[in-house]
């Protein structure tokens, strides 16, 4: 097995506006981040040779062929619950890698707010009755209540300990402009906000978002072609589990065994011993402010059980010792699904490269940025790691 | 000889005060105590299971013969109900099955019929159960006496705890309590006329028949377990035919409520519950018609103490806060839909997993003994292919593992919705929803049993899975 390591670059990005687009359709959201990207890889639109959308929405690949007229090039529609927008891309990469096409393109998109309601629908359709009313909130939450129990944690210590983060993905979104919601919230917003599913509360929870974002691929040998600036692949993991967690045996509900396995995937091809050390920002699954908490812990950015002197120490903020959601993340950016695990790449390869949207969002002495998606309920984990350098 | 070889019950946990639909509509309680009320995820189906499963503790459900179901509310109006039950009860397929339906006598009906199956031979062991939730107009007295709930009765012929000496049954054609095909709530004619030329008339003619033929006078029963609509009627009907106050058989009108085709079979539960070898039972019930049964109870009877029955049940309950709570739990309003519930209904789908889904099966490895649910073929332990056993949960008591009071789940009806992991001691873990609780108690380690419960509509038919309540001890 060789490892993806410099063999591919990133030559173009682009990531639409984020929020509730009332205004906009999917297609208007694909064209907005696939010309950035065109126009930032410096192409047209006729270079592209084959392309991945990645959507739990759509329908083939004529969710992206037919809004970007793609001349008739190979289109294929990936989806892998939350780990989508990184599906897209890995897949793309795959195609560069082995030599059958030069150029590709890899769009995430996800139009939510045309359902009618807040948050998303319940259950999953799998079986009539199995998970007929299982919801995002409702599964996360089991993870609260026993990493709470498991450490001893009252539910007000609990609430506190989780509700930081959300404080701190607040304070990173409202600074950057394509991002969804622009607030800053008070700790005791966060603690004091309507339940959604016990313990967690509406600031608990992430934005239910509309956007896509977008990257365009080369073999790393190829890349200066296009830039002076490629950020180059240097690891990709993805683990699904083989039971849903909720009816599995002795399953701890503290952390995911396929959270582990993707990143120690993506550590051993990036040649990464020390994450907590060697990852210069990271953009990990937020989807509820305790899903960022176990995946600081199963990512190996703090020791297992012991996040909370993390988060009290601000390890993770924009000033900490590790920048952890220097966008926002889902949390504040945003969350339309297919979409997540691009507008992570995105915000990697921005910060990578010193653009950073706003000069005073650019981090300092930055060289590797990874990119996290856990998915479904949840079932499958993906680990990306880019670097703006070789070897 | 044919008699009762056994006895469970069902009540549902909730009770609504009469006094607090009388408040609703401003009027006044008729009668003082409350009424039974069967919750959203429950109806006739769901409550003949959990009686059926009270009557069968500690006994196979295979080594029976049959099972009759009786219910003037049965979910579905083609379509088999004891099939159902009979399926969920892991009875195997080699039964008879049969539903008693549309008159409020029907359970007492069905007794005769297992009577008549286990004397002419076929069959030596068949559960009857009867299960009703009727509805009473709102704003009408009916509304305030009807209450939900379920009985079963496991008769045979060899070791009984009770004889069926004899039988009488009456029919008459009289229009007196009906729905129509077209009817959700129970209609009535003039109280007086039904009262005297229904009620009383049809079950005095019944018992007098039967005592007469038997040369027994009202002395000579221990109880005696008379249907009664309400408290004054049964009440005058007793004192006409001549009982004692003692010998009468609470109708539990002041804790439960009239339970329709259950409610003598519930009572003569109740009347089991106390009973001692030697004393003599008359039972009768109602309905275009009436049944009147002898019975003597044996001393086998100290063998089934072992019941949740309407002791264990009538004590275990919590009150439903208000009347709104009340037309939630009977669907007689609607609730904002809420977010969208990604569903499909496959009456395939549920055939083919049948095993788990009422059975309520886990797949036990034979290779490395992993207790896993739903029944999993390549095993989640060591991918061992098809070799495993299946073993029922439904019985089994678990714990809460972790849990979450979920808001965004309980469109269309009352949130929070308590999603649970429950772990058994079988080695299996089990998600599924938690019902009959209050969300503010729900802990980790709380132990919880499993309840069969109808969950939606979808595929335009009745969909029913299992769900967790904290155990219900009375």
């Amino acid at each position: 097995m060789e490892s993806i390591k410099d063999k591919v670059a990133i030559v173009g990005m682009g990531c639409s506006k984020f929020g509730e687009l009332w205004d906009k359709g999917s297609d208007d959201i694909i064209i907005e981040a696939a010309y950035e990207a065109y126009e930032d890889a410096g192409i047209g639109p006729e270079e592209i040779q084959a392309a991945w959308v990645g959507t739990i929405n759509g329908m083939g690949g004529v969710t992206l062929s037919e809004p970007l007229k793609l001349n008739r090039i190979p289109v294929t529609r990936v989806e892998n619950f939350c780990a989508t927008g990184h599906e897209a891309l890995r897949n793309a990469c795959f195609g560069v890698a082995c030599g059958m096409y030069d150029i590709v393109l890899a769009l995430g998109v996800e139009k939510l707010k045309d359902a009618g309601v807040g948050g998303l629908p319940v259950g999953r359709g799998f079986h009539p009755v199995m998970e007929s009313r299982r919801t995002g909130p409702g599964t996360f939450a089991f993870i609260a209540t026993r990493y709470f129990h498991t450490y001893g944690l009252t539910p007000e210590e609990g609430k506190r300990t989780i509700g930081k983060i959300s404080v701190k993905s607040h304070h990173n979104g409202n600074l950057c402009p394509k991002a969804h919601l622009h607030r800053e919230v008070t700790l005791e917003q966060v603690v004091n906000a309507p339940l959604i599913a016990w313990p967690l509360g509406l600031f608990d929870c992430c934005g239910v978002t509309d956007g896509a974002a977008c990257a365009i691929l080369v073999r790393a040998e190829d890349a200066r072609k296009f830039r002076e600036d490629p950020i180059y692949i240097k690891g990709i993991g993805l683990s699904t589990n083989q039971i849903l967690p909720h009816f599995e045996p002795n399953f701890d509900w503290i952390g995911f065994p396929m959270n582990r396995e993707a990143a120690r995937q993506a550590y051993e091809q990036a040649g990464i011993k020390n994450p907590r050390k060697e990852i210069s920002l990271a953009e990990v699954h937020d989807c509820f402010s305790i899903t960022e908490l176990i995946n600081y812990e199963d990512l190996g950015f703090s020791p297992q059980g012991r996040a909370k002197e993390d988060i009290d120490a601000g390890s993770f903020t924009l000033e900490g010792e590790l920048p952890i959601q220097p966008d926002g993340g889902l949390k504040s950016f945003g969350h339309p699904i297919g979409a997540s695990g691009l507008r992570m790449t995105y915000e990697c390869y921005k910060q990578l490269q010193g653009k950073a949207q706003l000069p005073e969002r650019q981090l300092k002495n930055v060289k590797l940025g990874l990119s996290h998606t856990l998915g479904g309920p949840p079932q499958v984990a993906c680990v990306l790691i880019v670097g703006n350098s070789l070897g | 000889m044919v008699g009762i070889k056994s006895y469970g019950a069902y009540i549902p946990y909730y009770r609504l005060e009469r006094s607090e639909i009388a408040k609703a509509w401003g009027g006044f309680a008729m009668n003082p105590g409350e009424k039974a009320v069967a919750n959203h995820d429950e109806d006739s189906i769901t409550m003949a299971v959990e009686a059926a499963f009270d009557c069968l503790k500690g006994m196979d459900g295979k080594g029976m013969d049959g099972l009759f179901f009786a219910s003037t509310t049965s979910p579905y109006r083609e379509k088999q109900c004891s099939s159902l039950i009979a399926t969920v009860m892991e009875m195997g397929k080699e039964i008879r099955t049969a539903d008693f339906a549309d008159c409020l006598r029907a359970g007492t009906t069905a007794i005769r019929g297992a009577i008549d199956a286990i004397r002419a031979g076929p069959a030596k062991s068949i559960v009857v159960v009867a299960a009703d939730c009727r509805l009473g107009y709102p704003y009408s007295q009916t509304e305030q006496s009807l209450g939900d709930g379920a009985a079963a009765l496991l008769l045979g012929d060899s070791n009984v705890i009770a004889t069926i000496e004899d039988c009488c049954s009456i029919s008459d054609e009289i229009t007196d309590v009906w729905r129509t095909d077209e009817d959700t709530f129970v209609r009535e004619w003039e109280d007086r006329w039904v009262i005297m030329h229904g009620y009383s008339k049809n079950v005095g003619e019944a018992v007098a028949a039967i005592m007469q033929r038997n040369g027994l006078e009202a002395k000579d029963f221990a109880k005696a377990v008379v249907y009664g609509p309400d408290p004054r009627s049964h009440g005058g009907l007793m004192r006409r035919l001549g009982f004692e106050p003692a010998q009468v058989q609470d109708t539990l009108f002041t804790g439960v409520g009239n339970t329709g085709t259950s409610s003598a079979l519930i009572m003569l539960v109740a009347t089991l519950e106390e009973a001692k070898g030697g004393d003599r039972i008359l039972l009768a019930s109602y309905g275009d018609g009436a049944d009147a049964f002898i019975l003597t109870v044996t001393e086998e009877i100290e063998k089934v103490r072992e019941r949740r029955g309407v002791k264990g049940y009538l004590a275990s309950k919590a009150p439903l806060p208000s009347y709104g709570k009340y037309l939630v739990a009977r669907r007689l309003v609607q609730l904002p839909p809420g977010a969208a519930i990604i569903g499909r209904g496959s009456a395939t789908v549920m055939w083919r997993t049948r095993d788990w889904v009422l059975g309520c099966h886990a797949s036990k490895c034979r290779r490395c003994g992993l207790v896993t649910y739903p029944i999993q073929r390549v095993c989640y332990g060591c991918q061992s292919k098809d070799d495993y056993d299946e073993i029922s949960l439904s019985q089994k008591k678990g714990k809460v593992f972790t849990f979450s009071l979920d808001n965004l789940a309980a469109a269309g009806i009352n949130p929070p919705i308590v999603q649970t992991v429950v772990d058994f001691e079988e080695g299996a873990r089990l998600y599924c929803m938690m019902t009959d609780c209050d969300p503010q108690q729900v802990k980790v380690d709380m132990p919880v049993e499993m309840t069969f419960r109808r969950l939606h509509e979808f595929g335009d038919f009745h969909n029913y899975f299992w769900k967790c309540r904290p155990i219900r001890e009375g």
